[in-house]
């Protein structure tokens, strides 16, 4: 495996045209697991917890309906006409259909139809900013002037497996357009990828399957740092330029971690790092964290972000915002505000809700 | 399988997609082409905004078939913002006491299966309590 030249500047996806995001918007379901609720019947209560709770969504509620929630906010804080949509990119692996995209209902449902590109993406954690590289593609080849990119999940984890204290739902939906008419502008983008199973699911399974201590080292640490390292060194950029760094959440300890290493402090990473309240939205991870740096980030201020999925890669985005944000943020709910939004369950609500009950 | 009807709906169930009067500026839902206010043709497209307040209520123990996995819910008569009464699953209500009057919004949500868990699901309107949190 050869290390990217961070010299050679052409491995940054810049688009012609410059791009940036022109709205976005959250969604995190209402219903909390505590961990403690997952070790109370796995574990007896014994052992240290990778978070405090995660969010569950409703028995209505899949990654149709999220998305379009996330969608509608996104268009609030735009404010376009959605025909002026020529993509709808909805990234998940938890899509409700085996066949049948998630990407044209949520579409319909928020008036972008027919004049438009829609598809559903996959790539673990990381096919929402997939979705996102795309659309900068798209916007910045002058293609389309915009384009949606949602990363959106309710995550499967097997019951009693250590990926159940964590899996959990919500994301974000991001409208990318002219860099003119952008709340934050993004410079360019680096994406890392190598063949790494660390976590998959075959087809007709229910659960995933995970590589347990291999996701650390050389899956998520190793893209993570790539990614962010030939990002910051093409950009000619350190961490001290960038206000804010919102990394991939699968627990609490891999970002804090993981931006320690790259020399990003604490607090630079405190606004996005949602996973201790809502758990690991895989395809929606990276997404909401960056939703819950804008919902505060001001003007001036350079975030840096970086996806993870399995499989494996990552995505690395130099993002600078403009002072359009403080005026079209207060247009839709914010990230905390949903996440204030809680009602507390307990595992066996857990287990009907997420339909783990075999009925018949 | 109601596959031809479902699509038929889709506007209406998942935007709350009615009818605008050209005439008396009546808003009609569900669209129905002609104005129950005037009479005249109204077949103008109107997006309604979702908000409306709960107009009366109950909450449904014994659910009807398709509909029982969620059972209990609560199923409200909503007087929307511009005027139509529509019914609808309240949803996100937690412990939340529900009262009339109170302000609620639409979200779109999973209905049911048409049929078993093979045949396609069917999304719609929903409504739960507006303004969950306060604005920034």
């Amino acid at each position: 495996m050869t290390t990217p030249n961070p010299q050679n500047s052409s491995t940054l996806l810049r688009p012609n045209k410059p791009v940036g995001i022109v709205g976005y918007g959250a969604y995190v379901p209402r219903y909390r697991l505590p961990a403690r609720e997952v070790a109370r019947i796995w574990t007896g209560g014994k052992g240290g917890l990778p978070i405090k709770e995660k969010a569950v969504p409703g028995l209505d509620e899949d990654v149709i309906t999220m998305s379009i929630e996330a969608a509608r906010n996104a268009m609030a804080r735009a404010q376009i006409d959605p025909v002026e949509l020529r993509a709808v990119w909805v990234g998940s692996e938890s899509h409700p259909y085996a066949v049948k995209p998630t990407s044209t209902l949520v579409a319909e449902a928020i008036g972008a139809v027919p004049n438009t590109q829609a598809a559903d993406w996959e790539f673990a954690c990381k096919a929402g900013t997939e979705a996102l590289v795309a659309a900068m593609g798209l916007v910045g080849s002058g293609m389309a002037h915009y384009a949606m990119a949602v990363g959106m999940d309710t995550a499967q984890g097997k019951p009693g497996d250590a990926l159940e204290y964590t899996a959990g739902a919500g994301g974000a939906a991001y409208i990318v357009g002219p860099a003119e008419e952008s709340l934050a502008i993004i410079n360019a983008s680096y994406s890392y990828v190598t063949d790494t199973p660390d976590f998959w699911r075959r087809e007709y399974q229910k659960y995933p399957e995970h590589g347990m201590r291999f996701t650390g080292e050389p899956a998520y640490f190793k893209h993570i740092t790539e990614a962010a390292t030939a990002l910051m060194q093409a950009a000619g950029t350190s961490p001290a330029d960038y206000k804010w760094c919102v990394l991939h959440q699968p627990n609490t300890k891999f970002p804090q971690r993981v931006a320690a290493q790259l020399g990003f402090s604490p607090e630079q990473i405190a606004p996005g790092l949602l996973v201790p309240v809502i758990g690991n939205t895989y395809a929606g991870a990276a997404m909401i964290g960056l939703t819950g740096v804008l919902d505060i980030a001001q003007p001036g201020d350079r975030i840096l972000m970086v996806s993870f999925g399995s499989g494996a890669g990552s995505d690395a985005f130099d993002i600078l915002v403009t002072d359009k944000l403080p005026e079209r943020r207060g247009r839709a709910t914010t990230t905390q505000a949903y996440i204030a939004r809680r009602t507390e369950i307990d595992y066996a609500t857990y287990v009907r809700f997420r339909g783990k009950l075999q009925m018949k | 399988m109601e596959i031809a009807r479902h699509w038929r709906l889709k506007q209406q169930r998942y935007g709350l997609v009615g009818e605008v009067c050209p005439h008396c500026d009546y808003k009609i839902f569900p669209p129905r082409d002609v104005c129950p206010n005037c009479g005249d043709e109204a077949k103008t497209q109107y997006a309604f905004s979702g908000k409306g307040e709960v107009f009366s209520f109950t909450t449904i123990y014994e659910a009807p078939t398709g509909y029982d996995a969620n059972a209990p819910y609560t199923v409200a008569i909503v007087k929307l913002d511009e005027g139509p009464m529509v019914t609808a699953q309240l949803t996100d209500l937690g412990d939340q006491p529900i009262e009339i009057g109170m302000p609620v919004e639409m979200v779109t949500r999973k209905m049911r299966n048409d049929g078993d868990e093979r045949g396609i699901i069917v999304y719609g309107y929903k409504f739960r309590p507006f303004g969950f949190v306060p604005q920034r």
